[in-house]
């Protein structure tokens, strides 16, 4: 499976959490940045792990949710388990 | 301490903003019609009070509008409108001497049965994470607090329409304890379908067809009331702390009191007259002095008698002009009284009562002076403001212009 790039996540966290219109943090590199500096509190990174599950197909239990502080952390969790497979 | 209000947020049926929807109501234009947020045709009612062309994406941060309701984007929308009314910009005061308290009817119904179908039909992984935070009461005010940094005394007051006098008589306890100014009155949005078969469990809703005779309290022939969504709120601040920032403020809250009826089954009175002289009483007035009243207005038979008589209990038969401005977008439950707040503080500003519409002939049991189809020039200095509660509770409320010399 082709791993996830951080414009489905990106993608994906709008989804989640909404955003403005004129709101340009998700834009450019964030990987490395932290959800808390994007203003994605830590209910907005557990639904981010809700659509993970159900959209991407990668369970993400809330303890794991808990410890995901990043865009970079998510698309780690995500790809390393798709390669297991 | 005095409590007055200096700023007015606005999202009702009759309008966005304080001056749209008070020229609609001047105009006595019903706002009231067919249900358009959800197809309600095949319920047993199907009208109600919306806010016309409210588009959330304009008004709501996009932040927000997946994490609240309907009802939370309505206020949020009304809230900014106060600020602004208000001259205050939250960034350059204290953050724990900012308060909010508003009142809320039914939570976010809309959200929940949105979140509800998705787990029955897809499963838990589906149900939004926002819904831990979106339906519950206090929902509102959280987001308000959050969104503003307003960290001082905040609360929910849950009093069906009662609890919009509740909350604002809360904002005023909460500046006698030291608060600056506080966020209060409230919103409700009840059309979802999981909210309006809620509502009909009180036997009390109109299920009339047309429009014009859906709602029409103190008449011969009132069968029940129609709902409306929105409401308003206002900014209420200690008058010196208004004085100081050079704000001519709208009002005062006077007086204020709460009773809570007696069970069904009790052979004693319903306690709305005690609500009405305690309000009088704590505002240090007499009847004679209440220049006009804003009234419940059930719109049900009982419920329209026992307001009348309560009225004429305390004021004397005919004896104080009587309006119901919310024959014009229905009842809006939380909404409703601090809807009713503003348009009392826009009679005392413009001299004029807004008028009640599609009342035909008063019922023998409502001895009212009631100002029907058009506005009253008259000069106000004091109002009342009455609201009841499903379940029981009574409340009412003092508001009066603001004279400087009594700070």
């Amino acid at each position: 499976m082709a791993e996830r790039s951080l414009d489905e996540l990106r993608e994906l966290m709008i989804a989640s959490a909404g955003v403005d219109e004129d709101q340009l943090k998700l834009d450019g590199d964030i990987l490395d940045t932290p959800f808390a500096d994007l203003e994605l509190d830590s209910l907005a990174v557990l639904e981010i792990a809700s659509r993970v599950e159900r959209d991407w197909g990668v369970p993400v239990s809330d303890t794991v949710a808990n410890g995901l502080k990043t865009p970079r952390m998510v698309l780690d969790f995500v790809n390393d388990r798709t390669a297991v497979r | 301490m005095t409590a007055v209000i200096t700023g007015i947020g606005v999202l009702a049926p009759t309008g966005i903003g304080l001056e749209e929807h008070w020229s609609a109501t001047l105009r006595g234009k019903s706002a009231i019609g067919p249900l358009q947020r959800f197809d309600a045709s095949s319920y047993p009612v199907s009208l109600g009070g919306e806010v016309p062309d409210f588009v959330t994406k304009e008004r709501v941060p996009g932040r927000l509008i997946p994490q609240t309701d309907h009802w939370t984007h309505l206020a949020l929308a009304a809230t900014d409108l106060a600020l602004t009314d208000a001259g205050i910009t939250p960034a350059e005061l204290p953050e724990y001497e900012m308060a909010v308290v508003t009142a809320s009817s039914s939570g976010g119904v809309e959200f929940g049965q949105q979140e509800i179908q998705r787990l029955w039909a897809n499963g838990p992984r589906h149900v939004s994470a926002y819904q831990s935070i979106a339906w519950f009461y206090a929902a509102t005010t959280g987001q308000i607090s959050i969104r503003h940094g307003m960290r001082g005394p905040c609360g929910v007051v849950v009093a069906e329409q009662a609890g919009g006098l509740e909350a604002l008589a809360q904002a005023r306890r909460v500046l006698a304890d030291g608060a600056r100014i506080v966020v209060s009155g409230g919103t409700d949005a009840p059309f979802s379908p999981y909210g309006l078969i809620c509502q009909l469990s009180n036997g009390l809703l109109s299920r009339a067809t047309d429009p014009d005779q859906a709602y029409r309290p103190f008449d011969r022939a009132a069968a029940g009331y129609v709902p409306g969504e929105g409401g308003a709120i206002v900014i209420v601040e200690d008058a010196e702390s208004a004085a100081r920032r050079n704000r001519q403020p709208y009002g005062e809250i006077a007086g204020y009191a709460a009773s809570f009826d007696p069970p069904p089954w009790s052979d004693r009175q319903p306690a709305l007259g005690s609500a009405i002289t305690g309000a009088l009483r704590d505002a240090g007035i007499q009847p004679s002095d209440v220049d006009a009243v804003f009234a419940d207005a059930a719109g049900d038979p009982y419920l329209d008698a026992v307001e009348a008589v309560a009225i004429s209990e305390v004021f004397g038969d005919y004896a104080v002009p009587v309006t119901a401005p919310k024959t014009m977008t229905g009842r809006l439950y939380a909404g409703g009284a601090p809807l009713d707040l503003v348009d009392a503080l826009m009679a005392i500003r413009d001299g004029v009562l807004p008028p009640t519409v599609g009342v035909r002939a008063l019922s023998a049991d409502c001895q009212l002076d009631l100002v029907r189809d058009r506005p009253r020039k008259l000069r106000v200095r004091t109002a009342l403001v009455v609201a009841r509660g499903y379940g029981g509770f009574n409340a009412a409320l003092v508001v009066r212009e603001h004279n400087e010399r009594r700070v």
